[in-house]
């Protein structure tokens, strides 16, 4: 009997394959492996002790959410927070288009060029180091209460970071000071793509500078905008925890701490919650999911073409 | 329309342009204060930091350096890195970066190559499987467990093999390979080259611009990095500067057992304006973190436009 012969282009499509493949087992280990994680939380696991077919619970860990009080008050305490920050960010996501807009109009290109280089800058510093800049400004000895001390404006230093005052909207501004420049970026571009001539022509017509904005500018980079809210909305649940675990503290936890640190708070704290804490983390992720797809969705039927 | 009516019609454009000049200039005038406020409140925290770092430490104790530094010194640059464990926090992030940044980088030109290759096996499923690692993650438990199983907890390579693979650096590849002449590849089939031939004569040279921008955006991310370190590291030696800052700020009653040391020795017969205090240590190793960025920053800012490409995908 003669061996099948494998045609040279067979055989080097193979090989090529072999070339791919520790990556891919890479891929399947850090991105895919986990998931098999998500059985812990149908199960009473105590680590070290390995998971058995003793230890098996079925939905416990699900249903603890609704039937412990305790914990139910804590799910619907993180969730307002979550729709707090999330709703404040998709309410004023108009900004950084808007910024990029009024910054266009400025004609002296020097001075433009030097506002886009440091509103941008903040973008690539990490989370820990804008709580370290919140932290040095606004501490009792620090640049605002100094001045605002000095002009008479308050008696003793205002404990800015140690409240849970206007908390959520704090939030909001130390992630516009980090992304905003960053985000006007994307208008900007958006903005250079728009034809010369309609803008000319409305000019001859008499438009004033707000009329071409209004009647051009905007609705021209719309569908980026649109883009934007619906990445938002496909994100609504993951404010991701870096920011708020930094600027977390006793006086505010009632207030900042999201979704997504909740769950880390759970499983780091000393009584260890992983499988509830897992429990919690995969409804987050289908709903995730669930919201992506309909985001996209919407993108397709509004736009004609989806993001994903 | 009667002569008339026209000279009407061009009598009200030239008012309406008047007022329009003066309407827009006031715009122009408000629109030039918003963006120097702007710009202010994004310099002006680095600013204020740097010119305490570098003043008498008694006074910026006590929030008198507000606008211009005083009593200058440099003694805090020289006295912080003798904090015990600062200089390895800070090779350790320098390290974690170099080697983070190579890994990516090769891996994203090696991958955005290969899924361009039409002879591999399979080659649209295997470039989903990878794409669609984006959309999901198992959480921090799973990953947690699924980390510490592969003994990379306390590791140093928990800082590098996970962030290796990076689907939007594999596609920005993938997209870029693709615009790349195919008559390029096809020339060297010919000729009898190999795969890997191609990919390191032919197409690394030719697809250096975006492996500019992502070393870039790659760099930024490694020295950035926090969250690795909160999950998978408790020793000491592995700790990066931003653990370390974070630890710093955090933690003020470690800061002042620092302080107490350090007075106690060798600082003792220092003046009041030379000693290591808690916001000293604080603002002098926040520079000396955020230093780095801000000395690139002026050259990775013509990879922006391309770097947008990054974000947009990310979200």
């Amino acid at each position: 009997m003669q061996l099948k012969r494998i045609s040279p282009r067979k055989m080097r499509s193979y090989k090529e394959f072999l070339l791919i493949l520790p990556f891919l087992a890479v891929v399947a280990l850090f991105s895919y492996f986990p998931l098999y994680g998500w059985v812990y939380a149908f199960h009473d696991y105590r680590p070290p002790k390995p998971i058995t077919a003793e230890t098996f619970v079925g939905f416990k860990w699900f249903l603890t959410i609704v039937n412990n009080p305790v914990r139910t008050a804590d799910i619907l305490r993180v969730l307002r927070n979550t729709f707090a920050m999330s709703g404040i960010s998709l309410l004023f996501s108009w900004f950084p288009m808007v910024f990029a807009i009024f910054l266009n109009e400025i004609k002296c290109r020097p001075y433009k060029k030097f506002v886009q280089t440091v509103t941008t800058l903040p973008n690539f510093i990490s989370w820990v180091l804008v709580y370290s800049i919140a932290f040095n400004v606004f501490s009792s000895t620090g640049a605002v209460n100094t001045v605002m001390m000095d002009l008479g404006l308050i008696d003793k230093p205002i404990a800015f970071l140690k409240s849970s005052e206007n908390i959520w909207f704090k939030m909001w501004l130390w992630l516009t000071w980090k992304n905003a420049g960053w985000a006007a970026i994307m208008y900007l571009a958006a903005i250079t793509g728009i034809d010369e001539q309609m803008i000319e022509a409305a000019k001859v017509d008499g438009a004033t500078r707000m009329q071409v904005i209004w009647h051009i500018t905007i609705p021209s980079i719309l569908p980026t905008y649109f883009v934007i809210v619906m990445l938002n909305l496909a994100n609504f649940l993951s404010n991701g925890m870096e920011q708020y675990y930094v600027f977390q503290n006793a006086f505010n936890m009632d207030y900042i701490e999201v979704l997504d640190l909740y769950v880390y708070n759970m499983a780091t704290s000393s009584t260890g919650q992983y499988p509830l804490s897992t429990a919690i983390s995969i409804l987050k992720s289908v709903v995730s999911v669930v919201l992506l797809v309909v985001s996209n969705t919407a993108s397709k039927l509004i736009r004609g073409e989806g993001f994903i | 329309m009667t002569e008339k009516a026209i000279l009407n019609q061009a009598v009200k454009n030239r008012r309406r342009g008047i007022k329009r000049s003066f309407s827009d200039k006031l715009i122009s005038v408000i629109t030039y204060i918003v963006y120097a406020i702007f710009a202010f409140v994004c310099v002006y925290p680095f600013y204020y930091i740097f010119i305490n770092s570098i003043s008498a430490n008694n006074l910026s104790e006590r929030g008198k350096v507000i606008f211009y530094p005083m009593e200058v010194h440099l003694k805090n640059y020289s006295s912080v890195f003798k904090i015990p464990g600062l200089m390895d926090a800070a090779v350790i992030s320098v390290l974690r970066t170099v080697v983070g940044t190579l890994f990516t980088v090769l891996v994203a030109a090696f991958l955005g190559y290969m899924f361009t290759r039409k002879t591999l096996w399979k080659r649209k499923f295997w470039y989903r499987f990878v794409a669609a690692t984006m959309y999901f993650n198992a959480g921090v438990i799973p990953w947690y467990l699924t980390m510490k199983m592969m003994g990379l907890t306390n590791n140093f390579w928990g800082y590098i093999f996970p962030m290796m693979i990076q689907p939007f650096y594999i596609i920005l590849c993938k997209t870029f390979c693709e615009s790349v002449p195919e008559a390029l590849q096809e020339a060297a089939d010919i000729d009898g080259a190999g795969t890997l031939t191609i990919f390191f004569r032919i197409m690394l040279p030719v697809i250096k611009p975006i492996l500019a921008t992502i070393a870039v955006f790659a760099a930024v991310n490694q020295w950035n990095s926090f969250q690795d370190t909160l999950l998978l590291v408790t020793k000491d030696e592995l700790y990066t500067l931003q653990y370390v800052l974070y630890r710093y700020i955090s933690q003020a009653s470690s800061l002042k057992s620092l302080v107490s040391n350090s007075t106690n020795s060798a600082q003792l017969a220092a003046s009041l304006a030379h000693a290591a205090t808690a916001t000293s240590i604080r603002m002098t190793v926040t520079i000396v973190v955020v230093l780095p960025v801000i000395l690139i920053y002026p050259f990775f800012q013509r990879f922006f436009t391309s770097g947008i490409m990054i974000g947009a995908v990310k979200g």
